[in-house]
């Protein structure tokens, strides 16, 4: 178990000029020990890269890495005693299922009662007792992917397990049932664990701390409940929720907000007074049907009202802006065509400039 | 119900005619020879399986059966192990991997014949560069007059010959393993032994198979090459089973019992081959039937 600090940027070719050119923008970012993160974002921004990192499988072209204050920069999986499991099973083909479990243990020369008594421990968990003695290959892709997560926990006195999106291949009820475990395991062995994924309801379930990336950058480190009540970046605000959040285009006048031509009144906010042109950003959750005219609310015209079972969803437009709203299904639905009035601006609206949370 | 349509049995029939022509008609032509005693074009007598009896009974064709048997082993006893090493030393990418290929297929694109003729002079001991070498080493060398050196240096040339073979099979092989083994095998803790043994070789099992088929086939038939450097001596020393049957074929006309011994000959090659084949597909699911039973 270790706390791991993370200063560096990574890129694949030589000399990087431009941002484009790196895999992972400078970052500086810390792990404490026995937390469970989460890294999300979608195909391509990085994150697996920053986990390869943290295993010791990528060096940084940049910067270093440190476990509980020293320096493993250069130092090898092994010698960083993580554990790790991969997107797609990685199995040893002419191994028993037990053989596989206690491969990373055999390997270390822990003694064969201790193996026998964690991998015994392993497979219960993961409740393939009943298969041990089968030979691995055999199996089906998703007890194979099991074997793979077995293998990442057996050892307990690891620096961190590392999950890279390892419930893609998972059928939906199973991989259910397995992220509860990961969390119940989570709370008995205290460990330290980093999980990949671009899936926000396993990021948001499963870990204490999300991570959210794009592009090479980690844009938002927070709790569920931060990403969601105050993104820090309009991509955070965006791919965090569903549908994400609602971004209008504003400028400030006095202590009034102006949205395409109509002036809202409600938020006095110092910092806005000198932004300029800058965004409002509102989740759908926030946008409420309003009294006409009432001061902090815009007109829009309904365009779709869809019915998702829990909620309306309804779009409206106003002027260039696009407007979700997620009502309660007790509210009257807004017909297609209906003029009607949004609040927008609350203490839950937050406000952006070149995509940086400024209020 | 499918309907049923016999017209399909016409688009086989080429299949069939070729197949007939290519494979049928001569190989029945030799079952044909076996049986009979052909004395003249106009006279022919029918012996049953008289040359069959006769050509088991033969030393000479027993001595060279249990020569072909002890060499072929022999060439993938040697040739398996070092095409192994040699792909697992090869570089996996970059302007190094594709000379290293080069190079290495050099030898495969020798003809045959000419294999026997480059060897021929290598190992001659007043021009050649091995046979000089171990002469001026103090080795008494001479593949034309010992037999037991003959017989190492058409093993030898064999193995330079066709070990590249074995080593481009098992590099394919290699390069279709993903990365993610190697990186969970560094993330256990894994030693390089054991990534050889738990990854590369069970991965490298039907490449194998392959390798060891064609090798043994191949060198179970071996003709040219010995036949240029040794001429199958000295004595009869590296005379192998083709060799000696193209002895009795066409140096001695003895039609019968040269088509008897054929036909033998096919059937060892594919007893060996199905031995072999169902052996290596055991190696691998063995313990898998154990599982299932205990």
């Amino acid at each position: 178990m270790a706390r791991i600090d993370l200063d560096l940027a990574h890129a694949y070719k030589p000399n990087p000029q431009r941002d484009e050119d790196y895999a992972l923008l400078p970052l500086k970012m810390s792990f404490e020990d026995g937390g469970a993160y989460a890294l999300l974002g979608p195909s391509g921004c990085g994150k697996t890269t920053m986990l390869n990192i943290v295993s010791g499988l990528v060096t940084p072209s940049h910067g270093t890495v440190k476990f509980d204050g020293s320096d493993v920069t250069r130092k090898s999986p092994q010698e960083r005693n993580i554990a790790q499991v991969f997107q797609f099973p990685v199995i040893y083909d002419t191994m028993t299922v037990a053989e596989n479990l206690a491969f990373p243990l055999r390997n270390r020369g822990v003694a064969a009662d201790k193996i026998k008594q964690r991998v015994g421990a392993i497979a219960e968990m993961l409740e393939m007792s009943g298969q041990l003695n089968m030979r691995a290959a055999g199996l089906a892709a998703d007890a194979k992917q099991k074997i793979s997560l077995g293998r990442g926990l057996v050892r307990e006195d690891v620096s961190a397990v590392l999950f890279d999106e390892p419930l893609t291949v998972i059928d939906p009820h199973l991989k259910w049932q397995l992220r509860r475990k990961l969390k119940q395991i989570h709370h008995e062995l205290k460990l330290t664990l980093i999980y990949v994924t671009h899936d926000q309801v396993e990021a948001l379930t499963f870990a204490d701390q999300v991570v959210v990336m794009t592009r090479g950058r980690a844009v938002q480190m927070g709790t569920a409940s931060e990403l969601f009540e105050r993104p820090q970046h309009t991509f955070v605000g965006n791919f965090i929720g569903s549908p994400g959040m609602n971004f209008l285009k504003a400028k400030a006048q006095g202590d009034a907000i102006v949205v395409g031509g109509h002036v809202l009144r409600g938020a006095a906010n110092p910092a806005l007074a000198n932004a300029g042109e800058f965004t409002l950003g509102v989740r759908p959750e926030y946008v409420q049907i309003a009294q006409p005219n009432q001061a902090d609310a815009i007109p829009a015209k309904v365009q779709k009202a869809q019915d998702i079972g829990t909620y309306w969803l309804v779009t409206a437009t106003s002027g260039d802006n696009v407007i979700r709203a997620r009502l309660s299904p007790d509210a009257k639905k807004p017909a297609v065509g209906d003029d009607v009035w949004l609040n927008v601006l609350g203490s839950h609206t937050c406000f952006y400039k070149n995509e940086e949370l400024i209020a | 119900m499918k309907p049923v349509n016999q017209k399909a049995w016409f688009l086989i029939l080429p299949v069939i005619l070729c197949v007939a022509f290519s494979a049928i008609l001569p190989l029945m032509t030799v079952v044909n020879y076996s049986v009979q005693d052909i004395i003249s074009p106009e006279r022919r007598v029918f012996v049953g399986t008289e040359w069959f009896k006769a050509v088991m009974r033969d030393d000479d064709l027993q001595g060279a059966l249990l020569r072909q048997i002890t060499f072929s082993f022999a060439v993938l006893l040697v040739e398996i192990p070092m095409g192994i090493m040699l792909a697992l030393s090869m570089p996996a990418q970059g302007w190094k991997a594709s000379a290293v290929l080069v190079i290495v297929a050099i030898s495969l694109l020798i003809p045959w014949n000419v294999v026997g003729t480059i060897w021929q002079i290598f190992g001659r001991a007043d021009i050649g560069l091995m046979g000089a070498s171990l002469a001026a080493l103090g080795f008494d060398y001479s593949y034309t007059g010992n037999a037991t050196h003959a017989w190492l240096t058409v093993l030898l040339m064999d193995v330079w010959h066709w070990t590249p073979l074995v080593a481009l099979l098992c590099y394919a092989g290699l390069r279709a393993i993903p990365d993610a083994y190697y990186q969970a095998a560094r993330i256990d803790g894994a030693s390089k032994l054991a990534v050889f043994r738990f990854i590369q070789l069970p991965k490298l099992r039907g490449v194998l198979m392959i390798a060891v088929l064609l090798r043994f086939m191949d060198s179970f038939m071996i003709y040219t090459e010995p036949f240029v450097l040794t001429g199958g001596g000295p004595g009869n020393s590296t005379t192998f089973l083709s060799q000696y049957l193209t002895q009795k074929a066409v140096g001695q006309f003895d039609l019968g019992p040269a088509a008897a011994f054929s036909l033998i000959y096919f059937l060892i090659i594919l007893l060996l081959c199905f031995i072999l084949y169902n052996w290596m597909q055991r190696v691998g699911t063995q313990e898998k039937t154990e599982a299932a039973h205990g």
